[in-house]
Parts: C-alpha cells; structure tokens; sequence
C-alpha cells in the first residue's frame, strides 16, 4: 500500500501542476481580453479629447466585454478554489455529480484544445458517496483523458453518474471504436493505484465505446 | 504594411485589430487557423501575428504551413505562458523572431511589428 500512496503523490502533484498551467493559461486569456479593451477605451478618451465624437453604443460594447471577461474569471476561480479545497479533507461525503462537473470544467480548456465536446447528463437528485475528494477527481481526470484520445475531433463524450446498490457508477460515453486499441496502455499502474485505493473498479467496453467507473457507497480507511 | 492576426480568443484579436487600426496600421483577423491559411493564400501579408495554443492547429503548426504557402513571411507570437523562457522550453523553433506575453502591451507589439519588417 506504500508504494501505491507514493505513486499517487507524485500523480497527484502532476495532476494539480497540469490543471492550474491550464488555468492560468485561461486567465492569460481573460487579462489579454481585459488588457486590449480597457486600451480601447483609452484610446477612445484620447480621441474624444482631440474633437472625435465617439458612439456612446461603442463605448457600452467594450464595457460590456470588460464585465463579461470578468465573470469568465470568476467563474475559472471559483472552480479551481473548489478543485484547490478537494485537498482539505482526505476522506469525506463527496456529491459526485458536482465533483463530474467541476473535473469537466477543469477539462474544458484541454477539450477544446482537441476539439471535442464534453456534455455532462443532469442528474435527477443528488447522489453522494464518501470517498477521497482528491484521489477521485484526479482518477476521473485520468478516464477523461483518456477518452479524449480516443474520441478523436469533433465529438461528444457524454458524461453521467448513477446510482446503484451500494455502490455509484460514473459513464463517459462516444469513445468510439479506438479505446480497444488503448486497452493495452490503460488503465496504466497509476491508474490502477488509484482504482486500488478508491476500491473502485473500470469496465472498458469497446463494442459500444464506453468506460465504467465503479465506486463504493463509501470508501474505507 | 499588411498584418494578419490570428487567436482562437475572437475578442482579443478583434479588438487588438481595432487598436492598431487607431494607430494607422491596418491588420486583418481571424479566430481559426483554417481560415488564417485560406487568407494566407489569397492575400500577400507582411507579417502574421499568432497565439501559440489554438484549437486543432497550434500557432508553430500553423507557421509551418503558412510558409509553405508565403515563404517571405515574418512571425510574432503570442503566448498565455508565465514567461518567454517557459515558452522557449517547450520549443524547438529557433528561427522566430519574437514571442510577446499576454497580455500583450500595443506599443511594444507595434515596435515589433516594425522591427521585424525592417529586417
């Protein structure tokens, strides 16, 4: 078991080291977007004190991107202060659609990168298991992943969470016909550490291009 | 001077093209590199101005095509990484002339912009 923690620590600082290069590549965006439309308006004063008339319309549209940019940027840092606080408890009751939701946020910008839509199925009531927050955003990641590369451009993987007995099923569906081809590179060891200490488990189907993630009701010390 | 600019973040690259139309420099844009090859193709630009990390065509990935079609063209890029060193070490390109971290400042990118037509 030792060497399974070892293996994950040093998963789990490459999984928090990609999600916020991402992140902060996205808010990169935000600032640049921020940065050439409050120019604008600059540009705009300065016009107007050389005589220009300036259209008060144009004024309101680049006013109104500045906001917009900001919500972009809370919405960005209000899922990684979610992602970032998965860390302060190893082990607790977890709402599973809401942790789906917020590891599909984190992978938007790595889907959009490949081109790919991630669609998430609402869930019809909540459904909450008690498991480790962390690990388990981090072996949703992974199955995402993965997926992605199979998918290939231009598609849809689906996204849903089930109830069953005992247990919590996650679906990632429209992996199409590749993911027999990956059976042989995953799950990989870290993976496989991951599905050891959630005592999960992961169906690959290759005939309907689906993965299963399977977690217990609650995930023992 | 003829300038295309090319970022998958259609409200920078329109607005930065808005910018450098106040101060006399006209540049056409795009927020797809498919469409930034089709405009290559069509038009002769001086210089292209492209973001590193685009969606199914990566800014070096789109050089490589666009010199294809102008060899004579020059390059800027932009880039959301922390740092040019970051950037550089994720590159093997040496030929380009210049990498400009957002957010970009609009006087150093048109210093730029004229230095690299200079050459």
């Amino acid at each position: 078991m030792a060497d399974h923690w070892q293996t994950l620590g040093e998963e789990g600082i490459q999984f928090m080291g990609k999600m916020s290069a991402s992140i902060s590549h996205e808010l990169k965006n935000v600032l640049a977007i921020i940065n050439e439309n409050a120019g604008l308006l600059n540009d705009f004063c300065r016009m107007s004190e050389r005589g220009m008339d300036i259209d008060p319309e144009r004024l309101a549209k680049v006013s109104d991107n500045i906001t917009r940019q900001v919500q972009r940027a809370d919405a960005i840092l209000k899922n990684m202060n979610l992602f970032a606080h998965s860390t302060d408890t190893p082990l607790t009751v977890v709402d599973l659609h809401a942790t789906l939701a917020m590891v599909i946020k984190l992978a938007t910008r790595f889907a959009a990168n490949r081109v790919i839509q991630l669609k998430l199925v609402p869930a019809s009531e909540p459904l909450t298991i008690t498991t480790r927050p962390f690990l388990l955003e981090n072996l949703i990641w992974r199955c995402l992943d993965m997926s992605m590369n199979v998918a290939g451009v231009e598609k849809t993987i689906t996204l849903s969470v089930i109830a069953g007995k005992d247990q919590a099923v996650i679906r990632f569906q429209g992996l199409g016909s590749q993911l027999e081809e990956r059976s042989t590179i995953f799950p990989s060891p870290q993976d496989t550490d991951l599905l050891t200490i959630l005592q999960s488990t992961l169906t690959i189907d290759s005939a309907v291009g689906e993965l299963t993630l399977t977690l217990p009701q609650a995930t023992s010390n | 001077m003829n300038i295309l600019l090319v970022d998958d973040e259609q409200e920078l690259v329109s607005t930065l093209a808005e910018r450098l139309s106040i101060r006399g420099i006209e540049a056409d844009w795009t927020s797809s590199g498919e469409e930034a090859l089709v405009k290559v193709t069509d038009q002769a630009y001086d210089l292209a101005v492209l973001d590193v990390k685009m969606p199914k065509i990566s800014g070096l990935e789109l050089q490589a095509e666009m010199e294809k079609i102008r060899p004579e063209l020059k390059y800027i890029f932009m880039t959301g990484h922390g740092s040019e060193r970051d950037f550089r070490s994720g590159s093997s390109d040496t030929r380009t002339i210049c990498y400009l971290i957002k957010p970009v400042n609009i006087d150093i990118l048109i210093s730029k912009i004229k230095e690299a037509l200079a050459r």
